[in-house]
């Protein structure tokens, strides 16, 4: 090698983050990174179909009454569906809503405390979704039965 | 750096929206009566408004991550990154040109 190589010249020093994410976990980050592209385009295939059949097919929004949803959550197609959306939905827009708040709360107990919330709304919410789809009956027994899905009756 | 606020913008949206919509569906579990009243306050023309914009939000905020994948993966989705946000916005505009006039009959029109 004849032509001198060019002398090595150290780029400006970069600066440490402003923020220090306080995570030691190495790869963590980058697993958020990871779910966000993987959960992202499940999701807009779950909710995109969510809505097309309960805003667009047959009377939209005038349609969904307990029978409406009654009828759709006897289906395990639907209870599977409204599970997965439920679960990657709340995780997905809670890593997002952590992401923010490392952006914008920079106040240590603030911080904490906004990620304390945000905790236990994602987990309650999954919880008490996941135990309604679960627990969910379609024909309650006692009910006003002009209310209930029309299946209910041979079931009577 | 538009799309940057609009995806921050709308996802802090339809976050809180996705916290209320558990909580309303989880009344299915309490009874048909208190279900069917609740939901009765999304069919009126107010709350059908704000259903349309939440559907915009979730369009945008579909498409925009759908780009932002595109262009972290690929070079030539990098390389068109400006003609892919206009496409975010065209495919926009068509389902919205699709679902708004339909929606707005069943809020407003008695349907």
């Amino acid at each position: 090698m004849t032509a001198s190589s060019p002398e090595f010249v150290p780029g400006p020093k970069i600066k440490e983050p402003r923020i220090r994410s306080g995570r030691v976990r190495p790869g963590a980050e980058q697993w958020s990174w990871r779910f966000m592209r993987i959960s992202g385009p499940i999701l807009v295939i779950l909710i995109l179909t969510h809505l097309f059949i309960n805003l667009v097919t047959g009377d939209g929004v005038s349609q969904i009454d307990f029978a409406f949803v009654a009828g759709k959550l006897a289906s395990p197609l639907w209870q599977v569906w409204d599970l997965t959306m439920l679960v990657l939905a709340l995780l997905h827009g809670g890593n997002g809503m952590r992401l923010l708040i490392n952006d914008y709360a920079h106040r240590p107990a603030l911080n904490k405390a906004l990620h304390a919330a945000l905790g236990v709304a994602v987990i309650g919410i999954i919880v008490l979704g996941a135990l309604v789809i679960f627990t969910f009956d379609p024909c309650p027994a006692g009910a006003d039965a002009s209310l209930l899905p029309s299946f209910c009756k041979d079931l009577a | 750096m538009w799309m940057w606020v609009v995806h921050r913008v709308t996802g802090v949206a339809i976050f809180f929206f996705l916290l209320v919509h558990v909580l309303d569906t989880a009344l299915v579990r309490v009874s048909p009566e208190a279900y069917n009243e609740v939901i009765g306050s999304y069919k009126t023309p107010l709350y059908g408004l704000v259903e349309a914009g939440l559907v915009a939000a979730i369009l945008l905020h579909a498409f925009n991550g759908l780009r932002i994948i595109a262009v972290d993966h690929s070079t030539w989705a990098l390389r068109h990154q400006k003609q892919l946000v206009w496409a975010v916005w065209i495919i926009f505009a068509v389902l919205m040109a699709g679902f708004l006039p339909r929606h707005l009959m069943h809020v407003f029109g008695g349907a």
